[in-house]
């Protein structure tokens, strides 16, 4: 078995400023990788790199398709890294309103992936939204709303269903409970969960809360400064932190 | 004789070489929108430049021009364009579909079914057909280029979700050769299927958004649509008060102010050719 | 017949930086190994190293250095240094853990919590309810209780609800830490039969027992934590 996607040597400069360094891993299929640190870490913008939605410096990112081998993810054509983005891969924005179309209503918004590989039957294309609907737990009524009518947790499912209604492989998610109450962060964690488990999901999740690391994620790395100072299980690297950085983090989690 | 402060056909030779230069690109990519270089025209935006300019650039003293205005060669701005050409260019001009070689239209497709030789000149407002769904010019050339359509299939579905049915009726997007979507300017859908493999060649102009764009003869155009929620063009209950026609695009005329309508065929020289036959 | 276990040379040691670096080393050169139908107890004063041993072997403090081999899938796998995923699977399949303090996870009833290792197995999940359930209800829980997310249990039941989630996967290899710690005099009973029974059907156990009377109903063998080597 190939992993699904590996990092070779990642490095993205922002003139002279290094937003990330050096980063190489392998995400194998069925895992949540986390990325976890503070502002400036350099998480986002290896989220990027790795989703081919930024050109690193130095280093490659190797993607393993479903049936046409294994390609380099900013070696490929706009057209089919496009295409990839769409079906294959998710991206769940931290801002709902980046990963939607505000303007039309839910069921369109689920839909929009399946129309764009060809679906042509309105009846089967709103009748896969409202199963998805529903998998997010959104009311069905609320099928031909738009997302300018739901509230910021429902917004995020909306994202959400929108991405996996193409069952892709692999999902990128920058921050997706950032900003929520935390009682909707705890409904969308838990249905994220449920999702990961049962669709086999494999993700790169960013966060800078190690709660939702806890709960998510398989391994975790630690990021500071653009680099990776830490990584590791999960729990390991939460319980038994080695890095000073990873300690001190671990040691900052206000008591509840 | 022409009129001598003008060149022939108004516009220099530089430019109309430039715009025959565009409408054989277009021809070439049946459907693709080709920039051209619009020239300040007699007649402000809005009002047809794009295809005075194409017409400017490929008529010349043998053809024969016919201009109408949805539908009508006796309007206004019909009456005017013709006049402006048979001035600058010394066409002969005509309101029959048969005798024109170049047919200048604004917003309707004339019901004769045209014929090999004639060019039909569409005056286009909005070339893009995606510009309501995605505002950005950087954008909508990536999604032509690379063939993502998915946003106006996007657009039918929420129509259909919100009406229960396609509401568009004119301005209805089509599929060009399988591959370019294009607008094929507001013409009402009824008159979308003339487009598909019609033996004329039709050319679109856009002067204020400066395109150009080209069907070919013979190019399958076909409109977009759901296998649940087929393409079907407008049907009337009533047939025109003129001359009868079942099969022709009408317009409803009200005529006093109780409210009386009366509904007639929208393209005057195919009514008029009706009654004339029947009259015989 | 093969252990299903074995440590040697096993360090691990703390390393506090916000402390000025300062190094804590707490298990030296341990060595140990447990058969299947064994009870290793971890004996030893408190901070010689029980819990961090038996973290340690389920991948969940890292030793600097050593050997933790595990008998997973008809062959022996290394957990020190060992790649996530492997530890991963090494868990799913194989081993198990009962900590001290429930995780609780916001919404997810009792039921489905004690249920969830069986479904990640594969198993239809109608069928790990049930078993579930049934677990529950050998571990005196409440019906009225089982949908209920055990944020609010009292600190036995979150125990008990602890004990069925081990117990659910059948895993040949269990590890213990306190499983009767938070459980009045009954319940103990409960488990203690419940974690014999396991025994001899051929589980392999290493546990921590602070009341000598569950550690004399359950061990077969005791490892004394604070002496290099140690096992009795």
């Amino acid at each position: 078995m190939k992993p699904l996607l590996s990092a070779r040597n990642l490095t993205k400069r922002f003139g002279n400023r290094i937003a990330c360094h050096g980063v190489s891993f392998d995400l194998w299929p069925g895992e949540v990788l986390g990325v976890v640190g503070e502002s400036g870490s350099g998480k986002t913008t290896l989220l990027n790199c790795l989703a081919g939605r930024m050109t690193p410096d130095e280093g490659n990112v190797a993607y393993e398709t479903a049936s046409a081998g294994t390609v380099d993810v900013h070696r490929l054509s706009e057209a089919r890294r496009r295409l990839l983005a769409r079906t294959e891969w998710g991206f769940v924005h931290q801002d709902a309103r980046e990963g939607l179309r505000m303007g039309v209503s839910a069921g369109a918004n689920i839909g929009e992936r399946l129309m764009a590989i060809g679906a042509r039957h309105y009846g089967n294309i709103r009748q896969s939204a409202s199963d998805w609907l529903e998998r997010v737990e959104i009311d069905l009524d609320r099928l031909d709303d738009r997302p300018t009518t739901y509230s910021g947790g429902m917004r995020q499912r909306l994202q959400i269903a929108r991405n996996l209604v193409s069952e892709p492989r692999l999902v990128f998610m920058d921050e997706p409970t950032g900003g929520l109450d935390v009682s909707v962060q705890a409904r969308l964690l838990d249905l994220l969960r449920g999702l990961v488990d049962r669709f086999h999901l494999s993700a790169v999740l960013v966060t800078h809360d190690l709660g939702v690391a806890r709960l998510l994620t398989h391994r975790l790395m630690v990021m500071q400064g653009g680099e990776v100072v830490e990584e590791g299980l999960t729990d390991q690297v939460l319980d038994d932190p080695q890095h000073a950085y990873t300690q001190m983090l671990v040691a900052s989690i206000l008591p509840v | 004789m022409p009129d001598g402060a003008y060149n022939y056909a108004y516009l220099d030779e530089q430019t109309k070489r430039m715009i025959r230069r565009a409408i054989l690109k277009a021809v070439a990519v049946p459907g693709y929108q080709v920039p051209f270089g619009g020239r300040e025209m007699p007649l402000p935006y809005g009002w047809g430049t794009g295809g005075i300019q194409v017409t400017a650039a490929i008529i010349g003293r043998d053809d024969t021009l016919k201009v109408i205005d949805q539908g009508a060669d006796d309007t206004t701005n019909a009456v005017s364009i013709r006049r402006f050409f048979a001035r600058v260019a010394d066409v002969e001009t005509t309101t029959r579909t048969e005798e024109a070689t170049i047919i200048q239209t604004r917003h309707r497709v004339p019901e004769t079914p045209l014929e090999e030789g004639q060019i039909l000149v569409f005056q286009v407002p909005i070339p893009e057909p995606l510009r309501m769904l995605e505002p950005r010019e950087t954008e909508t050339r990536t999604l032509h280029a690379l063939s993502e359509y998915g946003v106006m299939q996007v657009s039918l579905y929420e129509s259909i979700a919100r009406h229960g049915r396609i509401a568009k009726t004119y301005n209805y997007p089509v599929l060009v050769n399988g591959r370019y979507m294009m607008s094929p300017s507001p013409i009402p859908k009824f008159d979308n299927p003339k487009l598909d493999r019609n033996p004329a060649l039709q050319l679109y102009g856009a002067g204020r958004e400066k395109r150009i764009y080209a069907v070919p003869p013979y190019t399958p155009v076909k409109s977009l649509d759901f296998d649940d929620h087929p393409f079907e063009i407008e049907t009337w209950e009533q047939c025109c008060a003129l001359c009868g026609s079942k099969e022709s695009f009408l317009d409803e005329m009200i005529v006093d102010d109780a409210g009386q309508r009366l509904f007639v065929c929208s393209d005057t020289d195919y009514c008029q050719e009706r009654r004339q036959e029947e009259d015989k | 017949m093969l252990p299903m276990l074995r440590v040697s040379g096993l360090h691990k040691s703390f390393v506090m930086h916000a402390q000025g670096d300062l190094a804590l080393p707490v298990l030296t050169n341990v060595a140990l190994s447990v058969h299947p139908g064994e009870c290793l107890a971890l004996v030893g004063p408190s901070g010689a190293g029980k819990s961090t041993l038996l973290r340690s072997l389920y991948g969940n403090y890292r030793p600097q250095s050593g050997s933790i081999q595990v008998r997973h899938r008809d062959d022996w796998v290394e957990l020190v240094a060992a790649e996530p995923r492997a530890i991963l699977d090494v868990r799913r399949h194989t081993m198990g853990f009962v900590s001290q303090f429930l995780r609780v996870i916001p919404r997810v009833g009792a039921v489905d919590v004690v249920a969830e290792p069986m479904v990640r197995l594969g198993a239809p999940i109608k069928e790990a309810r049930r078993k579930a359930e049934f677990l529950l209800g050998l571990l005196g829980i409440p019906e009225r209780l089982w949908a209920l997310p055990p944020a609010t249990f009292s600190g036995g039941e979150q125990q008990r609800v602890n004990i069925a989630r081990s117990l659910i996967a059948d895993y040949p290899i269990l590890l213990l830490d306190e499983p009767t710690a938070s459980l009045d005099q009954a319940n103990r009973d409960g488990v203690i039969d419940l974690i014999r029974q396991r025994r001899d059907q051929g589980t392999a156990i290493v546990g921590i027992f602070h009341d000598v009377a569950v550690r004399d109903a359950i061990a077969t063998r005791t490892h004394n934590v604070a002496l290099p080597g140690g096992s009795t």
